[in-house]
């Protein structure tokens, strides 16, 4: 067990570094980056991160990221929760091939779609809006969320509907006063994966925006090459897109301490 | 208890269907009209047939990225199911270090990819980056936008980094899963640790290894952005994996019809390979 617990420290230890170079880079300015190597800022700096939050290109970006992400992940958990369900509680006709049908979205490749859903977002208004990223990530999103909260549902032992249903209970008021308590923390788990994927992603989101809804990832290729590569400046936002999941997993940390383990294939 | 069968359950799934009908079947079709078509102007197309097919199938750079792709496929996968499991077992099991474990555990995964590719840019390179001073501090010639071994290696290590905290996730919610009764039997029956795992903890973690694998497999099968960022896909065509040959055919030379008819022969690739992952360990399940 003792050595188990030195790997798994040398383990996160290395994983860190990468995350810290960066955020060293984010307090150096040009000079010292480029100048020779150091391991910690001689003289830190805020003024990187000062160009993004007075840029409002920057502070855009990041917003414009946060809405699409943040509508993806509760449109893909709502239209994910009714599906889930029927997958895990009824045989109906065709459910074994619609469930491998939905499997296989999650296995076409960004590239393949770029220009039909351009083509397809252009021609009925949604380009360059957060709705369009959001939608266009739901390929991606939905079937992995309705994977994940079928094994939680699938948790949940069915007595517990027929007992609920037998004493009166409508499907609706069953599914939001009874059920949805029960699998919570599925819920949570889900949001998460829906929120990771669809915040990392960044292919789809840079087609589909031109300027109005373009995302913070998109605005450090553009802005920072054109200025001739601004190394401080790009370390500090890269640091910024991180934030934002190191607080959902602070949120979520706790669900998957609890523990699941997803029954179906 | 067998599931009951009641059709209705239709209407259930319908807005999954809408949603996902309507962000793939749309898409899928014009890709499939691009791929037989050669399209000139806006109203200038002919209708090609199998053209565009042949022409791909025949080029030598998709053979040799489809070589590479399966190569790096197979290589991340071999590393990161073993030490994501590995992480997940000596992952504390609760309290405070278990919480602060997880977070710096996951941080990778929700670092957007081309920020991941970014970081390893910056990370290897031999003046600035902390990784490349080391190596070369150690008297090792290392670099790894001129050598295609080093850019292979790099770009291995990178997605290890990126991606194994996902199956060690995975894993650990599985682990956590499985009731203490369990460890206590094995213990009464003086189980070794080996025999403990591969009894009891591993036929546990099927579930979530399935998808942890499936999703290894497709994801890393698609990569883009990552060795874009770091490598473009070099030096010469070493690190050039299939959506990367796809992305220069659309973009690079817009040669439309070709890129529509790899797209589905890629698409294609990944759903025979997905379907068989997927049946066989259906398989495996009812036996």
């Amino acid at each position: 067990m003792r050595a188990g617990r030195i790997a798994l420290f040398s383990y996160l230890t290395l994983s860190l570094v990468p995350i810290y170079s960066l955020t060293a880079m984010a307090f150096k300015t040009n000079e010292e980056i480029l100048g020779g190597f150091t391991l910690v800022p001689a003289h830190p700096t805020w003024a990187n991160f000062a160009t993004i939050f007075t840029d409002s290109d920057w502070s855009d970006g990041y917003l414009n990221s946060l809405s699409y992400v943040a509508i993806n992940t509760v449109l893909s958990v709502m239209v994910a929760l009714p599906g889930a369900y029927a997958f895990s509680r009824y045989h109906f006709m065709g459910d074994k091939h619609l469930f491998f049908w939905l499997l296989t979205n999650r296995m076409s490749p960004p590239a393949v779609f770029l220009l039909p859903f351009f083509q397809l977002y252009s021609s009925i208004g949604l380009f360059d809006t957060p709705w369009a990223v959001a939608l266009s990530h739901m390929l991606f999103t939905v079937p992995l969320a309705v994977w994940i909260l079928e094994g939680f549902i699938s948790g949940v032992p069915r007595e517990i509907d027929e007992t609920a249903y037998l004493d009166g209970y409508g499907f609706v008021r069953f599914f939001f006063r009874i059920f949805f308590p029960l699998i919570r923390a599925g819920v949570g788990v889900t949001a998460f994966f829906c929120f990771m994927f669809s915040w990392v992603e960044l292919l789809l989101a840079r087609t589909l925006t031109s300027v109005n809804a373009k995302p913070i990832a998109a605005t450090m290729t553009r802005t920072v090459s054109a200025a001739g590569m601004d190394w401080g400046v790009l370390a500090a936002a890269g640091v910024l897109t991180i934030v934002p999941g190191a607080v959902v997993i602070g949120f979520v940390r706790n669900y998957i301490a609890k523990g699941f383990a997803l029954g179906r294939v | 208890m067998q599931k009951p069968t009641d059709n209705r359950a239709w209407l259930l799934v319908l807005p999954v269907l809408v949603t996902v009908a309507f962000s793939a079947v749309i898409p899928l079709m014009t890709v499939v009209n691009y791929s037989v078509q050669d399209i000139l102007g806006p109203h200038q197309r002919t209708f090609v047939g199998r053209e565009w097919y042949q022409h791909v199938l025949r080029d030598p750079e998709l053979h040799g990225a489809f070589v590479r792709q399966i190569g790096f496929s197979l290589s991340v996968l071999a590393l990161e199911l073993p030490l994501g499991i590995g992480i997940a077992l000596a992952l504390p099991r609760s309290g405070v270090s278990s919480s602060l474990c997880l977070v710096v555990l996951a941080l990778p995964l929700l670092v957007p990819w081309n920020v991941v590719g970014t970081i390893w840019q910056i990370f290897c390179r031999g003046d600035i980056g902390i990784a490349g001073r080391a190596i070369h501090a150690l008297g090792i010639d290392y670099n790894y936008t001129a050598d295609a071994t080093d850019a292979w290696l790099t770009v291995i290590v990178m997605d290890v980094w990126h991606w194994s905290p996902l199956i060690a996730l995975l894993c650990y919610a599985g682990l956590r899963a499985i009731p203490e009764a369990y460890y206590q039997a094995a213990s009464i029956d003086g189980a070794s640790a080996w025999a403990t795992f591969r009894f009891i903890e591993l036929p546990k973690l099927r579930g979530v290894l399935t998808i942890g694998i499936l999703l290894r497999f497709m994801d890393s099968f698609m990569i883009y952005t990552e060795p874009f960022v770091l490598t473009g896909g070099g030096p010469g065509n070493a690190t050039t994996f299939l959506s990367q040959y796809l992305a220069r055919l659309a973009v690079g030379q817009f040669d439309l019809g070709p890129a529509a008819a790899f797209s589905l022969i890629y698409f294609l690739i990944i759903l025979l390979l997905s379907y068989v992952f997927y049946t066989a360990m259906n398989r495996q399940e009812q036996t």
